[in-house]
């Protein structure tokens, strides 16, 4: 059967032009089986920029939105709390935000766009806890020189005030800053840009 | 190389691998002269996966519930990326599914191949028959539109035909006074899982019984009656690399149709998508005409051409039980053929003149199932029921009386 | 009791068929691809049939992407107030409250193009006329007793019956509706009427199956990919099948 005068090369070529051709076609078919494991419209709608009205946001006051699902803390900061900020940077892991955790015009002191509003994305950037808010300046067991800021009851990662976390403890990056907007002096919208980047 | 070796041996040492490999493929020996009609038994398994894999990604979106059902399928042809494509597999593949299983069917038909020693392996091809009418029923509830609701509706309310237990049964079927939730999630449950098992179960045991007795061929000899001094049949070729390359240009080819439907005509001329079906489900409500799904009609013409009662016998039972014994006939059939031959080749006019009428009268029938009965419709789809029986209660007489032709040792090719 | 309904539903549900089989539909060419009728479609929808009509499946920011249109232009003449781009194209008029104002909830226009088809549609909005018989004062061509009155009735003008009169077998003569005609021109003339209808049967045909188009193409590709491999595939099977005689 398999005798002689069998073009073996020739037998050889077609197998593996079969072989890859297939195998392309088998790569093109598990696309969108893959594919469809992506957000579906139904998601992105949902995950679409929403809005925050922070015209009654107290100074010290922090208010939850949701935001694809993911807490976002939208924190209006006094001017002792962000008095605190500079003098921390000693024992911060990123203080001047290097790592991009946070859309260009959010790489400042303040990691924010106003001064005193903090716009950040309520989850510790260790294993996805929502850290605590703990804004007093009082000594804490975790930290006796304690100037306010989040505490994650998880594996007790600690930010301040900036969502910048400390020195010695298991989150590796800052808490991250959405993209956001002012469409007006009162209004946030969190999710886009609005071009400002 | 010689690590590929060495890891199979290390395999082998374990698991019979290479025995497996060998029985099933590469030492398998198929009759050489495999013509057209001997693709379809590769493509029914391809058919299987493709609507497996596509199931089982349909199911991470669709919602088994009476009240999102609907909408989720609708979800999957849009929201879903990609879930279009998917969604059209799956519908395609199982009108697919049905037309790959006749031709594979049809072909023991022309050569004889349920007859011994292939009794067993017919009758496991029935038995998965019957688990793809199965399948096919309960996923139609489904996409939960104006077709699956009363398609299920109709077939649930032929159980209440039989005698004394008849509307207990529906009841117990149906899980509620009308088609509910409660059915649907019961007819999933079934759709996705109990009978698919089922069905992979009964081809491996299928292709095992197939490869134990050996493939018929179009002469319908048995070519293990000659075999070289190695034992190896004359007659046969290894399924691989042979067959396997062979079935490899009858996968593309089939393919392409399939690409065709699914791409250009999704919803097969209304008959593989119904129009009604773009309709949620009103309990309130039937549709203007209701038709089962293509491959199903057949056996729904049978069911209305019953129209008279026998006795205490109503026509609706009657009905009942002319389509069920259509369906169980054919399990039958090993033993209803007394040709002493077995393929259409070499037998003489009777047969084939029997088997013509015999495909003439499904396709008719086929067709008046998806028609509204008239008078002469129904006289049609009679005589079509008469055919049909005929061809199967006849046989022992006309397979014996019938000429036949010398059949020879060797295949002609 | 049930048995006799299901008895009766088998027996009458295939008489509709020839009822609705008999009526003449006009045929009517879509494109699909043309942007601009779909976008003229689209307005024609929601400005006179999302009063009372929803396409819950249909989603804005799909639209605008399909048919070409700046999110802000669809935000700003295609939706309502408050609704966001991603929303699917609901109403506020409840099914309950369709029941009570028109006898029946209004149904959902989505999928509407593949339950009746583009003809049936096509036919059914350029056909009702009046009767005063009616709860709105219009029946239709296709679709008797009709319970929606004909919101275009200010472009298109108002249609009356006409009727022929046929003998049946027994020597009868009976009035039949054969078609109708204007009784009091609309704002657009028959010819812009028809291209207006046309539009939006393309556009819910289009909302029907939004992914037709990008279906066609990809199959296209497809099947030039199978045409290429079958080449491959068969030239593979020849050539071992040299060893067979």
């Amino acid at each position: 059967m398999s005798g002689d005068g069998v073009d073996t090369s020739k037998r050889r070529f077609l197998t593996a032009a079969a072989t890859v051709v297939g195998g392309v076609g088998a790569v093109y078919t598990a696309v969108p089986f893959l594919a469809s494991w992506m957000p579906s419209e139904r998601a992105k709608a949902a995950g679409a920029p929403v809005e925050a009205d922070i015209s009654k946001l107290e100074e010290g006051q922090m208010i939850r939105v949701q935001w694809r699902g993911k807490p976002v803390w939208i924190l209006k900061r006094n001017e002792e709390m962000l008095s605190a900020l500079p003098g921390l940077d000693e024992r911060l892991r990123d203080p001047a935000s290097v790592d991009p955790q946070q859309p260009e015009y959010a790489q400042n002191g303040t990691r924010s766009i106003k001064p005193e509003v903090l716009v950040a994305v309520g989850i510790c950037t260790h294993l996805g806890c929502s850290p605590s808010f703990v804004p007093e300046a009082l000594p804490q067991p975790y930290d006796p020189d304690w100037k306010g800021g989040f505490f994650c009851p998880c594996h007790g990662s600690r930010f301040d005030l900036a969502g910048r976390v400390f020195k010695g403890v298991p989150a590796p990056l800052n808490l991250e800053v959405p993209p956001h907007t002012y469409i007006s002096e009162t209004l946030v919208l969190i999710g886009e840009d609005g071009g400002a980047a | 190389m010689g690590m590929l070796i060495k890891s199979r041996d290390w395999i082998d040492a374990r698991f019979p691998l290479t025995k497996m490999w060998e029985e099933h493929l590469s030492k398998y020996y198929a009759p050489k002269n495999f013509n057209f009609w001997y693709f379809f038994g590769s493509l029914a398994l391809l058919v299987l996966v493709l609507q497996i894999v596509t199931g089982i990604f349909l199911t991470m979106n669709y919602k088994p519930d009476a009240t999102l059902a609907f909408g989720s399928v609708e979800y999957i042809m849009r929201d879903v990326e990609w879930g279009w494509l998917i969604r059209y597999m799956h519908s395609t593949g199982a009108s697919a599914f049905f037309i790959v299983v006749y031709l594979h069917m049809f072909r023991a038909l022309l050569y004889g191949s349920y007859k011994g020693p292939r009794e067993l392996l017919w009758i496991f091809g029935m038995m998965i028959y019957l688990a793809l009418m199965a399948e096919a029923f309960f996923g139609y509830l489904l996409p939960w539109g104006q077709m699956s609701y009363w398609g299920a509706q109709v077939i649930i309310s032929l159980f209440g035909a039989i005698p004394v237990i008849g509307d207990d049964l529906s009841l117990w079927i149906r899980g509620d006074f009308v088609i509910s939730d409660v059915t649907l999630n019961r007819f999933f449950a079934l759709h996705v899982i109990a009978v698919p098992f089922v069905l992979a179960i009964l081809v491996v045991v299928h292709i095992l019984a197939l490869h134990e007795v050996g493939s018929n061929n179009p002469d319908g000899i048995e070519i293990k009656k000659n075999k070289d001094e190695n034992g190896i049949p004359k007659d046969g070729i290894p399924f691989h690399p042979y067959y396997s390359v062979k079935d490899i240009v009858g996968v593309v080819v089939f393919l392409m149709f399939f690409s065709f439907v699914m791409f250009f005509v999704p919803e097969g001329g209304g008959y593989f998508l119904e129009a009604p079906n773009f309709e949620p489900a009103n309990p309130l409500k039937t549709p203007e005409h209701i038709a089962p799904v293509w491959y199903f009609t057949p056996y729904y013409a049978m069911l209305r051409a019953v129209t008279i009662d026998i006795g205490p016998l109503s026509a609706k039972f009657l009905g009942v039980i002319v389509m069920g014994a259509a369906v169980v006939i054919l399990f039958f059939l090993p033993w209803l053929d007394r040709s002493p031959v077995k393929s259409i080749r070499y037998r003489g006019p009777l047969c084939k003149i029997m088997l013509a009428l015999f495909v003439v009268s499904f396709f008719v029938l086929g067709w008046l199932g998806t028609q509204a009965p008239t008078d002469v419709k129904t006289m049609m789809a009679q005589v079509g029921t008469i055919v049909y029986f005929a061809f199967f209660l006849l046989m022992p007489i006309y397979t014996k009386i019938d000429s036949t032709k010398p059949v020879p040792d060797r295949i002609t090719g | 009791m049930k048995k006799q309904l299901i008895a009766f539903l088998l027996l009458v549900a295939p008489a509709f068929v020839f009822a609705s089989g008999n009526v003449h539909l006009d045929k009517v060419d879509i494109d699909p691809a043309n942007q601009e009728s779909l976008q003229r479609g689209a307005r024609t929808f929601v400005n006179y049939c999302m009063g009372c009509h929803s396409a819950q499946y249909q989603r804005y920011n799909r639209l605008a992407r399909d048919l070409g249109i700046e999110d802000q232009d669809v935000m700003d003449n295609l939706m309502f107030t408050g609704e966001k781009l991603g929303d699917q194209m609901t109403i506020s008029m409840t099914p309950e409250m369709g029941k009570k104002w028109f006898g029946a909830p209004p149904p959902d226009l989505t999928l509407v193009a593949r339950v009746r088809g583009t003809d049936w549609l096509y036919t059914y909005l350029r056909t009702f006329y009046k009767d005063d018989t009616r709860p709105f004062g219009v029946n239709n061509m296709v679709f008797d007793k009709v319970g929606m009155p004909n919101v275009l009735w200010q472009l298109q003008g108002m249609q009356k019956p006409v009727y022929k009169t046929v003998t049946d077998d027994e020597g009868h003569e009976h009035q039949v509706l054969e078609g109708v005609e204007i009784e009091q021109a609309g704002s657009q003339t028959p010819a812009e009427f028809d291209r207006t209808v046309r539009d939006l049967v393309n556009f819910l045909a289009y909302m029907g199956e939004p992914v037709k188009l990008e279906r066609q193409s990809l199959g296209i590709k497809v099947m030039l990919f199978l045409f290429v491999f079958f080449i491959i595939a068969y030239l593979l099977k020849k050539e071992y099948w040299k060893d067979i005689h």
